[in-house]
């Protein structure tokens, strides 16, 4: 008969049948979602995120706002109708890491992009509560002096490339004068931007044509959020899963 | 073994100044010196160790007893760590409610100081509290000094480096935002080196036991080890943009990289903050009960229960998201189903007081670890509770996941880390009790009515907001706009800064009395329980 001493008097053994046991749930769980195809509904619109946006997503990482801000509205009735249409994986794809968030001391922003003008955002990100008196979000007013530090964003594509996300060799070798081109809409370089990556926004976001800053970047990226998908082109019956 | 030492403390210094050197940005730069300083360092004391050695003659293998030098430290390190993580989180508490004390300064924003208080709690103060008891219980259970002379202590200095390392980069912005994971690439590359050592460090203490059986604590505490080695590793694959720079890109995207992140997430609670405490729980409620386990039958079934069904869990924190429903539903399953294993393991705790319960009286030590045990069950079915999908919906991003949470850590994880604690100091010092059990009895009921202040407010905060979110008027609108939810919480979020303010305060009387004890001040009440027993060993 089996007898548990077994486990106790060999530590090599009790080592390996905790890995074991502890291994399955993940494998049974994760490794799925890699190979099923239902995992990521079949979407147009989705792209990889502009130089500008990309930039401007780090900053949003690096303030750490997803402590406080979720990106996943959830297919309930009262978050729909306060957030817009439920999110979907797809959206998140190239999300490295995903955004989603676990608590909301300040409100959803999967679809915040467009919602709000870039003039309400910079004054809500300099000091919140001159336009939401009750919010009980930090300010951030260095993003505004604060110049884009964005040399290398080419690398940052270029390792986004090796990882999947689909940044072609045009769009790495171009990504500076992306970068540049999002905040001047006067300028040449904006046609080919928009060729390179559909729907973008191109403006000069915190209203200081002098300085490209962190404000930009930041700003840039919240505009975009939950805007790519075509919701009129999506059939959610399709992707049952 | 020493040169060796020297070698690789030499290699570190080395790369610590190339990481400055050659460093992109302001944080790897940061971090380059702080690692520079500290291999610097390392050799120093390398070099004293060895003189002074030389001087006093270096003690025969094997002569010297158990190695309590390095629970000593830990003990040390985890009041301190404890103290710090403590109040930073009391600092984030009252900027939710009074939002001018986050400056609109980058480093002192609530965005960077909450991954500070997590981390500081969860990695330093439980992080250093299982380093100390796991060295401490394992001497004992295996009755053979720590494996290694230099090895525990890189261990437990390399482990206070990453924690230095994680602390200065979430104040200065290096974070990849996954949480309790947030540190960057090359400090995940130091944590694994150091874990690797450290599972070794306590398999080789297993060789060389001189009892037949591991003991049921090291089951647990290899569990623990074992597990959180294998979340690290695969959680952190990312590819970093340069070897110039801090900042890297997961491995994996979107859907898969959340199921990915809270399978690390909640075993990180069911391994570290779970698993890790429990083996605390096997070796130090007997010893402070003088009476053996319960059932041991009931440990194993415990043991590789709780085990297997936690790692399944992860998917109850994405609920209703675009994680596919079939893993929604399995991790609600498995969550449900753990309820059993854990209060398998609340019992076989609570009933060890068997014939003892007189104690809990007298003995303000033991009422922490048996109060921790209570907590520990509550939380243990609030959580299966809240993974249900129906429940989820209402609490999913509000605050009773603060509070749930907050039960097991200052309920569970506070109490039981106290407990063992209280126990540990007198012996490890040679003292025949603490300062003063009068003052373990007051952190006791501070600390508790801070406890049950800060659940309450987050479970009335967090059934409100969710409540308020879903709430339509009589014309069919939403009734509330979300900034009158926020605006809602303003009161309980006082009354949470409140009960937190009391878990310090209970804290900061634990330090002084475990530094009286420390120091050799004769007790100041005369202890309530007879001297110990002779503790084994």
């Amino acid at each position: 008969m089996f007898s548990h001493a077994l486990f106790e008097r060999n530590s090599i053994l009790l080592t390996v049948g905790i890995l074991i046991v502890v291994a399955i749930g993940g494998i049974v769980e994760i490794a799925p979602l890699f190979y099923l195809e239902s995992t990521i509904e079949k979407v147009s619109g989705m792209r990889p995120y502009t130089p500008l946006e990309l930039a401007g997503r780090n900053i949003y990482i690096r303030e750490g706002c997803y402590n406080c801000h979720s990106q996943m509205v959830r297919p309930l009735r009262d978050e729909v109708e306060r957030y817009g249409h439920y999110s979907l994986a797809a959206e998140s794809m190239y999300d490295r890491p995903f955004q989603w968030g676990s608590k909301r001391t300040g409100p959803d922003l999967a679809r915040v992009g467009g919602r709000y003008s870039d003039d309400w955002h910079v004054t809500h990100l300099v000091d919140p509560r001159s336009v939401v008196p009750e919010s009980v979000m930090p300010g951030y007013p260095f993003l505004a002096s604060r110049p884009l530090a964005a040399r290398d964003i080419g690398r940052h594509l270029a390792a986004n490339a090796a990882l999947g996300v689909p940044y072609s060799e045009e769009m790495i070798a171009n990504a500076d004068a992306d970068l540049a081109a999002q905040v001047t809409p006067d300028g040449d370089g904006v046609d080919a931007l928009l060729a390179r990556y559909p729907k973008a926004v191109v403006r000069d976001f915190d209203g200081n044509p002098r300085l490209l800053s962190e404000m930009d970047a930041l700003i840039a990226y919240m505009q975009m959020l939950g805007t790519l998908v075509d919701f009129n082109a999506y059939k959610a019956d399709q992707n049952l899963r | 073994m020493e040169l060796l030492a020297g070698i690789l403390l030499g290699f570190g210094a080395v790369l610590g100044l190339t990481m400055a050197a050659k460093a992109a940005d302001p944080g790897l730069f940061a971090h380059g010196l702080i690692f520079f300083l500290v291999m610097l360092l390392g050799i120093f004391f390398l070099l004293k160790r060895h003189y002074d050695r030389a001087q006093r003659g270096a003690p025969a293998a094997g002569a010297e007893g158990y190695n309590d030098d390095i629970v000593r430290a830990g003990v040390i390190a985890s009041m301190f760590w404890g103290v710090v993580g403590f109040l930073v989180g009391l600092v984030i508490a009252l900027q939710l409610a009074f939002p001018v004390l986050n400056f609109d300064l980058p480093w002192t924003n609530f965005g960077r100081l909450r991954p500070l208080h997590t981390s500081a709690v969860i990695f330093a103060f439980g992080g250093n509290v299982l380093l100390a008891t796991s060295f401490y219980v394992v001497q004992r259970t295996c009755r053979a000094r720590l494996a290694g002379e230099l090895a525990p202590w890189f261990v437990f200095w390399g482990y206070q480096v990453f924690i230095l390392l994680a602390a200065t980069g979430y104040v200065l912005g290096v974070t990849q935002s996954k949480e309790y994971a947030e540190p960057e690439w090359y400090v995940d590359l130091w944590l694994t080196a150091v874990w690797v050592v450290y599972l070794l460090v306590f398999l080789a203490t297993l060789w060389k036991r001189r009892e037949p059986h591991i003991y049921v604590a090291n089951w647990f505490y290899l569990a623990f080890i074992v597990t959180i080695a294998m979340l690290h590793v695969v959680n952190n694959l990312a590819l970093p943009v340069s070897f110039a720079g801090a900042k890297s890109y997961q491995l994996f995207a979107g859907v898969q990289d959340a199921l990915t992140q809270w399978w690390y997430g909640h075993n990180a609670v069911g391994f570290f903050l779970t698993a890790g405490f429990l083996a605390i729980m096997y070796y130090f409620v007997p010893k402070r009960a003088e009476r053996p386990i319960y059932s041991y039958r009931l440990s194993i079934v415990h043991f590789w229960s709780l085990i297997f069904l936690y790692i399944w869990a992860g998917p109850h924190h994405l609920h209703y998201t675009a994680l596919p429903d079939w893993a929604q539903t399995l991790g609600m399953t498995f969550s449900v189903m753990l309820w059993m294993p854990s209060w398998g393991g609340m019992i076989n705790g609570l009933m060890t007081l068997s014939g003892a319960w007189d104690k809990l009286r007298t003995d303000p030590v033991l009422r922490m670890l048996v109060v921790s045990v209570a907590f520990y069950g509550m939380s243990t079915f609030e959580g299966p509770l809240m993974s249900i999908k129906a429940v989820n919906a209402l609490s999913h991003y509000t605050d009773w996941t603060i509070g749930h949470v907050h039960s097991g850590a200052l309920g569970w994880v506070g109490f039981v880390s106290f407990g063992a604690l209280y126990f540990l100091t007198p012996r490890l010092w040679g003292r025949r009790e603490l300062y003063s059990l009068k003052l373990v009895n007051l952190h006791f009921w501070i600390a508790t009515v801070g406890i049950v202040l800060y659940i309450t407010a987050m479970w009335v905060s967090g059934i409100l907001q969710g409540l308020m979110w879903r709430a339509y008027d009589s014309l069919g609108f939403l009734e509330y706009s979300f900034v009158e939810t926020v605006e809602a919480m303003h009161p309980f979020y006082m009354i949470r800064a409140l009960g937190g303010l009391l878990f310090v305060a209970g804290a900061l009387l634990m330090a002084y009395n475990l530094w009286q004890t420390a120091r050799g001040k004769e007790p100041a009440d005369r202890p309530a329980l007879a001297p110990a027993a002779a503790v084994a060993g």
